[in-house]
C-alpha cells in the first residue's frame, strides 16, 4: 500500500504573459507613451476616462498584435472584436478594461513546443502606488496613480498547460522574449514592466490523467523570480498534499525577498467582471492585407535560425543557444563569413569554449574577433594546432583579441605530428607505464588515458589524442 | 424688449440667420435677447446661462453667423458647465468640447447657454434633473417631456432659436412631440459622439430640436460627419439638402399597427389620423405595415440601454473627477459608495442595477443574449417594411405632455411612453417628430422614419406636411 508521503507529483504549468506594446500611441487614444517620463504627464482626456470620451483602436497595436500570432504560429481572427471587463479600481480611470473576451485576435498556435492558448489585445491599468502598510491598498495610509501607463497597449499571450518544470517556464520565457524582442513589438524588459507574467499551476500524481487544482501565482518580474517562484509554489503544493490536504483554487503573490507566497483572493471573492461587446467600437475586419503585411515585416526568428544552423550541420543545442541569443548567433554568421568550411566546429567553439570563458556567459567581456574564431577553427582542422592548444589560443584571445596563428607561433603551440616525432614520445610512455600496456596488449583500452596523458605533457598539448592512440596501437601490434 | 426683435425671435433660426446675413437683424443685439430671456427664464430649462455675450461673435459672412444654440447639459464644451443633469458632476468643467459643438461653432454658431434634462439623459419628462424639473412652456404645470426637455422647453419658449438635443430612446422626439417642436434623430453614426457624456452608446445620438423642418436640416448638415476619435461615426451618405418638398405624389407611407393602435390617447390619434388625410391630400398612399417584433422593443431596449449605461457610468467613481464624497471611514470602498449613492438620483441608480444585472454571469443569454436578439429581429422588421413603404409614420407619443409628477412615481408607466419612438433607435433609423396639431391645447407629435441615410427623404417629406398643417411652433412664445 503506497501512502501519500511515497507519491510522485508531475508539475503542470500554463503561463499568461502580458506584454506592453513598443506603439508610439496608447492602445485607444492618440497620446504618445514612453518608460520614464513624469508621472500623469502622458495623459490626455481618453487616459482619464474623462466623460464624453471614446477609443479608438490603435493600428500599429493590431499590425503588431498579426505579428505576435503569425510568430506563434496562430490562427489569425477575420475580426477584432474588442468587450469591456468591468471592475471598480483607482487605477481603472473608466472602471472597465477594454479587452477581447470570446474573440481574441489570434487563436490557437503553437511555440517552441508549448501550445498557444490564445493572444488578445487590451489596454494597461494605470500604476498605483501605496503608501504605508502592506504596500497594497488595504491597509495603506494613502495611494496615488500615475495615469502614464494606463491605456498603453498590451498584447497577453496564453499557453496551454504544456510546461512542466521552473526550468523549462524560465527557458521558454527567454524564447518568448528574444522571439518578441527579434520582431520589434515590444522591449521585453521585465524591469520597465513591459515583460510580466502569471502562471497557473498544479501538480498531480505521476502518471494522472487529471490535472490538480490550479494556483495563479501574480505578476513576477524577474526570470529568477519566475523560476524561485513557481519551485516554491509547487514545493508548498507538494507538501500540502503529501500532508493529506486539499490545494485551494487561488490567485497567489510570491514576494521574492522572503519567498513567501500569500493569497491575494480565493475562488469564492473571484470578480463577476460582466464581460459585453464594446459598445463604443465596431468591429475591426482584419484583412488579408493586415496579414500580409505584418508577415512582410517579420524578420527571422529564433526558432527558424535554429532549423537553418542545424541545416549548417551544427548540432542543435548549439543551433538553439545561438538562436535564442542572437549575440552569439550573430557572432557565428559573422566568423562564416570569415570562413564557412565548418560550421559545426565553429559553432561548438562559441557555444561550448567561449562562453565558458566569459563572465556571465557576456561577449561584451570578450576580445576575440569573429574572424578570429573562424581562423582558429582551421588551424584545428588544418592540424597546425591541437585542440587543446587551441584552447589556449582561446585564452589569449578572449583576454586580449589577435590573430591566432600569430598566437600559435609566439607561444609555442603548434600541433606536434606525425609517426615520426611521436613514436619515440609514445613509446618512452609506454615503457615507463609497463602494467598500462600490458592492458592495452588485452584489448581493455580504458587507460590509454595515462598513455596520451604522458605524451601531451611532452609535448605540452600540442599533440593530437587519436593520432596518439592510433600510433600506440602499431607499437602494441593492436 | 423691442417688438422688432420678439418679432424677430418668433421666427425660424434660417430666417433670423437670414436677417443678420441682410444687415436687418443685429446678431450681437440677437444673442443678448436671447441670453436675457435665458437668464430670465422661469420653465428651469437652463442649467446654464453664459454671463454675457463673447467679446467677438462669428460675422455675418459665417454660415450660421452668430446665431446662438441652446446645448444640452451632455455635451461637453471647453470650460463651461457639462453636468449631464447630475449632481455627480455638479460644477464640472471639461477641457475640451464636444465634436457635434465644435462643429456647429466652426461654422459661425455660438452658445448662450447649456440646457437641463434628466440626468445621464435617462427618463422622459425631465423630472430626474438632479437641478430641479423644467416645465412646459405651452402649461408650465405640464413635463416638457424628456430627456432633452431643457432644449426642448427654451426653443419652445422662444428662448434660444435652436437647440442641441440628443437621443437614446425618444429623447429628442417625444421632447419635441411635447413642445410644438420638430425634433429630429438622425441615423446612428451620422453625428460624433465625442464629447456626449454617455448615456448607452449603440444608441445615444445627437440632433437637432428645432422650429422647423429646414431649420434641423440646416443644423444636421453642420453636425453630422465622420470623426476619428469616434469609431462609430461614418457620417451621412449624401449632403443635406435645404428641404423643399411640396408635394407627396407617389409617397408610400406606412402605418404599423403595433405603433399606432391600442395605448394611443384618442386625441393623439386624432391628431395623427388627421395628419395621415392631409398626406393623402398631397398625394401620399397610406398603407398599414407589420412589425411584429416591435411590441418587445421596450423590453429590449431596457435590458440593452441599462447594460450600457451601468458600464458607462462606472468611470464616476469620485477618483479623478467630479462631486467626491469621502467616506468617514476613510477607505475606498466607503469613497465609492458615498460618492454614488448620494451623487446620483433614483432614476440612475435603478438602470444601473437594472444593467448590472444584466450583464451578471448566469442571466447575460436570458437577458443582454435575448435583448440582442430582439433588435436583431427589430431591425430585420423595419427592413422589410421599408421593402413595401417609403416612410413609417406613427405618433411621437402615445399622449400629450402629462402633468408633473403624474407618472414620475411609476417607472414602467414612465417607460411606456417611448413605446413608439424606441423602435427606431434600436434599429439606428432616422427619425424626425414634427407637431401635428393639438389636443387638449397641447401639442401633438408625428413621428416619420425611414431607412438608415434617408435623411433628405424624411426632411422633405416632414417639410411637406410642416408646410400644409401649417402648425404655429412660436405659440408658447411670449
Amino acid at each position: 500500500m503506497s501512502t501519500a508521503t511515497e507519491i510522485e507529483y508531475e508539475t503542470t504549468i500554463g503561463l499568461e504573459i502580458h506584454v506592453q506594446l513598443a506603439t508610439v500611441t496608447k492602445m485607444f487614444s492618440p497620446v504618445a507613451t514612453y518608460f520614464g517620463a513624469e508621472p500623469n504627464t502622458l495623459i490626455g482626456p481618453v487616459d482619464l476616462g474623462l466623460p464624453g470620451t471614446l477609443p479608438v483602436p490603435n493600428a500599429q497595436a493590431i499590425h503588431f498584435g498579426i505579428m505576435l500570432g503569425l510568430a506563434f504560429n496562430c490562427e489569425i481572427a477575420e475580426r477584432l472584436v474588442f468587450h469591456r471587463k468591468n471592475y471598480f479600481y483607482p487605477d481603472l480611470p473608466k472602471g472597465y478594461q477594454i479587452s477581447q473576451f470570446d474573440e481574441p485576435l489570434c487563436g490557437p498556435g503553437n511555440f517552441g513546443g508549448v501550445r498557444i492558448h490564445r493572444v488578445h489585445l487590451e489596454e494597461d491599468a494605470a500604476k498605483s502606488t501605496h503608501a504605508g502598510g502592506s504596500g497594497r491598498i488595504q491597509g495603506s495610509d494613502s495611494s496615488v496613480v500615475d495615469f502614464n501607463r494606463g491605456g498603453t497597449s498590451l498584447a497577453e499571450i496564453v499557453t496551454e498547460p504544456d510546461i512542466h518544470s521552473a526550468e523549462q517556464a524560465s527557458e521558454w520565457l527567454r524564447l518568448l522574449r528574444t522571439t518578441v524582442r527579434q520582431l520589434g513589438v515590444s522591449d521585453v524588459n521585465m524591469e520597465e514592466g513591459s515583460l510580466r507574467c502569471d502562471a497557473n499551476i498544479s501538480i498531480a500524481p505521476k502518471g494522472s490523467t487529471e490535472l490538480g487544482a490550479k494556483t495563479e501565482l501574480k505578476n513576477m518580474n524577474s526570470f529568477r523570480f519566475i523560476e524561485r517562484g513557481i519551485r516554491a509554489e509547487v514545493a508548498r503544493q507538494t507538501a500540502i498534499l503529501r500532508s493529506g490536504g486539499t490545494v485551494e483554487q487561488e490567485t497567489l503573490h510570491f514576494d521574492p525577498r522572503t519567498e513567501a507566497i500569500t493569497s491575494m483572493r480565493s475562488k469564492e471573492d473571484a470578480h463577476d467582471y460582466r464581460y459585453f461587446p464594446e459598445p463604443d467600437m465596431v468591429p475591426v475586419v482584419v484583412t488579408t492585407e493586415m496579414v500580409e503585411k505584418a508577415r512582410a515585416a517579420m524578420p527571422e526568428l529564433p526558432h527558424e535560425r535554429e532549423e537553418r544552423f542545424i541545416g549548417l550541420g551544427v548540432e542543435p543545442g548549439a543551433a538553439r543557444q545561438m538562436s535564442w541569443r542572437p549575440e552569439l548567433g550573430d557572432l557565428f554568421e559573422e566568423a562564416l563569413k570569415t570562413d564557412d568550411s565548418n560550421p559545426k566546429a565553429v559553432a561548438a567553439l562559441i557555444c561550448n569554449e567561449l562562453v565558458a570563458r566569459l563572465e556571465d556567459g557576456d561577449l561584451t567581456h570578450s576580445k576575440a574577433s569573429a574572424a578570429s574564431l573562424a581562423q582558429l577553427v582551421a588551424l584545428v582542422a588544418d592540424g597546425k594546432v591541437t585542440s587543446s592548444g587551441s584552447r589556449t589560443v582561446l585564452d589569449k584571445l578572449v583576454e586580449g583579441g589577435g590573430d591566432p596563428a600569430a598566437i600559435v607561433e609566439s607561444e609555442g603551440l603548434g600541433a606536434v605530428g606525425g609517426g615520426d616525432t611521436l613514436t619515440p614520445i609514445i613509446q618512452a610512455a609506454l615503457d615507463a607505464n609497463p602494467d598500462v600496456a600490458e592492458k592495452l596488449k588485452s584489448g581493455d583500452m580504458k587507460p590509454i588515458g595515462v598513455i596520451i596523458g604522458a605524451v601531451m605533457k611532452e609535448t605540452r598539448g600540442r599533440a593530437d589524442g587519436k593520432e596518439v592512440t592510433k600510433i600506440a596501437r602499431g607499437l602494441l601490434g593492436l | 424688449m423691442s417688438d422688432a426683435l420678439i418679432d424677430a425671435i418668433k421666427t425660424t433660426a434660417t430666417e433670423q440667420i437670414a436677417a443678420i446675413k441682410a444687415g436687418t437683424l443685429d446678431a450681437r443685439e440677437l444673442f443678448e435677447a436671447y441670453r436675457s430671456r435665458a437668464a430670465a427664464d422661469t420653465t428651469n430649462a437652463f442649467t446654464y446661462v453664459a454671463p454675457e455675450a463673447p467679446a467677438e461673435l462669428p460675422g455675418r459672412d459665417t454660415p450660421l453667423a452668430g446665431l446662438p444654440v441652446a446645448i444640452k447639459d451632455l455635451f461637453c464644451t471647453e470650460g463651461v458647465p457639462s453636468q449631464a443633469g447630475s449632481r455627480l458632476l455638479e460644477g464640472y468643467l471639461p477641457p475640451y468640447t464636444a465634436t457635434s459643438v465644435q462643429k456647429l461653432l466652426d461654422a459661425g454658431s455660438t452658445s448662450h447657454g447649456k440646457t437641463n434634462q434628466d440626468e445621464f439623459a435617462m427618463g422622459s419628462s425631465n423630472e430626474n434633473s438632479a437641478f430641479g424639473p423644467t416645465l412646459n412652456p405651452w402649461d408650465p404645470t405640464r413635463v416638457p417631456g424628456g430627456s432633452s426637455g431643457g432644449s426642448a422647453a427654451a426653443v419652445a419658449a422662444g428662448h434660444a432659436p435652436w437647440a442641441m438635443g440628443t437621443d437614446t430612446g425618444g429623447s429628442i422626439r417625444q421632447p419635441a412631440a411635447f413642445c410644438g417642436l420638430v425634433g429630429l434623430k438622425p441615423t446612428y453614426g451620422s453625428i460624433s459622439r465625442f464629447g456626449m457624456i454617455a448615456f448607452a452608446s449603440s444608441l445615444d445620438q445627437a440632433g437637432p430640436i428645432t422650429r422647423s423642418v429646414a431649420d434641423a436640416a440646416l443644423m444636421l448638415s453642420f453636425m453630422e460627419g465622420k470623426d476619428d476619435r469616434d469609431m462609430t461615426s461614418i457620417g451621412l451618405r449624401e449632403p443635406i439638402e435645404t428641404p423643399t418638398r411640396t408635394d407627396l405624389t407617389g409617397l408610400r407611407i406606412g402605418v404599423p399597427e403595433e405603433l399606432s393602435g391600442e395605448g394611443i390617447d384618442p386625441g393623439v390619434r386624432a391628431s395623427f389620423e388627421a395628419a395621415l388625410e392631409e398626406a393623402k391630400a398631397l398625394g401620399a398612399t397610406v398603407t398599414q405595415v407589420h412589425l411584429p417584433n416591435a411590441p418587445h422593443a421596450l423590453s429590449a431596449y431596457y435590458v440593452l440601454a441599462p447594460a450600457e449605461a451601468s458600464s458607462n457610468l462606472s468611470r464616476f467613481d469620485g477618483v479623478r473627477y467630479g462631486n467626491r464624497l469621502e467616506a468617514e471611514d476613510g477607505s475606498l470602498i466607503g469613497m465609492y459608495t458615498r460618492t454614488r449613492t448620494e451623487n446620483f438620483g433614483a432614476e440612475v441608480k435603478r438602470r444601473i442595477m437594472l444593467g448590472t444585472y444584466a450583464l451578471s454571469a448566469g442571466f447575460y443569454d436570458a437577458s443582454y443574449g435575448r435583448a440582442q436578439r430582439v433588435r436583431t429581429k427589430i431591425v430585420e422588421d423595419f427592413a422589410a417594411a421599408f421593402a413595401e413603404v417609403d416612410v413609417i409614420a406613427t405618433p411621437t407619443a402615445p399622449t400629450v405632455a402629462y402633468k408633473l409628477g403624474e407618472k414620475s412615481s411609476d417607472p414602467l408607466e414612465m417607460y411606456l411612453g417611448d413605446f413608439c419612438t424606441v423602435p427606431m433607435s434600436l434599429a439606428g433609423i432616422p427619425a424626425i417628430s414634427i407637431p401635428s396639431g393639438l389636443s387638449e391645447g397641447l401639442p401633438v407629435g408625428l413621428q416619420l422614419a425611414g431607412p438608415a441615410f434617408s435623411e433628405n427623404l424624411i426632411l422633405g417629406v416632414a417639410h411637406a406636411l410642416e408646410q400644409k398643417l401649417g402648425f404655429d411652433t412660436a405659440g408658447a412664445i411670449r
